[in-house]
């Protein structure tokens, strides 16, 4: 788990090197992400520790989201204050993204056919 | 209140409400209990634990008058957590690798265009209604996952903490909505559903459709890991595109 956990952690400080060299804005962790997918397709495939370590992050992500989330008490006011275009403009662009992509999804997919899994 | 006997636990309280252990302790509480009521409950789209344990918390902070920076101090240790699970989400990638190559094309293209309507019409949205720019900025990446939407937010100039706030309640609002959706836009294939459920409402979307369909998961879990490489690059050209 520790090495599974070093490997995680050095593809994020890698990324997060890239970021601040490049300057770029995307994150260090999705820098990382890349660093570490081309690892894997590299190394033909992540190691049994790696694997359940990644597994068992990925599963409680639910909990990750909990401390940015409760960040809501000190945004109440940003809230009220913006509260109309909020309640506009979330539910309108919700529903227009998981409309555009699932409709052009599919459209490509029933032109393929049935899923080969 | 001030009598003799409760001068010590507010000595107690005080001391603790300064330490990180505090708020460390009582998240992975309310977490165990949010989860507890939602497996009672049966998984419900309004039980999610997440957004459960964050009403909870949020709750006990307004309640105990205790400042976000405080309950920070204890729970920065589990957001911490964040930036490695982002990395870890390259795993379910490569074990998906083949599926997501036979369909690149479909999925590049369908991802992208749902991913610059969601965000375009967010931010252009409250622009309009007279939002000031941080709050503008802060919504553009919020169907994108949480740790990655946070850092796209700061390195534009949004509000992080504000763009975690909405990434929730578009996953909320979503969750409650897309059965509407694919009924009306008639999206049966699994994979169409889990990809326009990773798009639009990342985590909380592909949990849900893990628990309906294992392909639909797969879908979900690469459009978070996908949007949120696609949002990093297209974001700041929309922001400028935008004059914003």
């Amino acid at each position: 788990m520790i090495r599974a956990l070093t490997i995680l952690l050095l593809c994020q400080l890698v990324g997060t090197i890239i970021q601040q060299a490049t300057g770029l804005p995307i994150p260090g962790p999705v820098f990382g992400l890349v660093l570490l997918l081309a690892g894997l397709l590299a190394m033909g495939g992540p190691g049994q520790e790696l694997h359940a370590t990644a597994q068992g992050l990925l599963k409680y992500l639910g909990l990750l989201f909990v401390p940015a989330g409760v960040g809501v008490v000190s945004e109440l006011h940003v809230l009220r204050a913006n509260a109309l275009a909020l309640i506009v403009a979330i539910p309108v662009s919700t529903l227009l993204g998981l409309a555009v992509t699932g409709v052009i999804m599919q459209r490509f997919m029933a032109r393929k056919g049935l899923p080969d899994a | 209140m001030h009598s003799l006997f409760t001068l010590p636990l507010l000595h107690i309280w005080v001391y603790l409400q300064a330490r990180p252990l505090l708020g460390l302790t009582a998240t992975l509480c309310v977490w165990e209990l949010s989860t507890a009521i939602d497996r009672r409950a049966g998984h419900k789209a309004l039980s999610n634990p997440t957004v459960l344990a964050i009403v909870i918390l949020a709750a006990l902070l307004l309640l105990t008058h205790t400042s976000y920076q405080s309950y920070f101090n204890g729970a920065k240790y589990i957001q911490f957590l964040l930036g490695p699970a982002t990395v870890a989400l390259a795993v379910p990638m490569y074990a998906n690798r083949h599926v997501i190559g036979r369909n690149f094309v479909a999925i590049l293209v369908s991802l992208t265009a749902g991913s610059i309507v969601a965000a375009s019409s967010a931010m252009l949205i409250a622009h309009w209604l007279g939002a000031p720019r941080a709050v503008v900025i802060s919504l553009g990446p919020k169907s994108v996952t949480t740790p990655i939407a946070m850092g796209i937010s700061q390195s534009l100039g949004g509000i992080p903490s504000l763009t975690a706030v909405f990434v929730m309640i578009t996953a909320m609002f979503g969750i409650l909505c897309y059965p509407f959706v694919f009924y009306l836009g008639r999206i049966a294939d699994w994979r169409a559903r889990g990809l326009a459920s990773g798009v639009a409402m990342h985590g909380l979307g592909t949990a849900r459709m893990l628990s309906l369909n294992q392909m639909a998961g797969a879908f979900g879990g690469l459009a978070i890991g996908l949007n949120g490489i696609v949002s990093s690059i297209l974001l700041p050209l929309l922001v400028a595109l935008f004059g914003l």
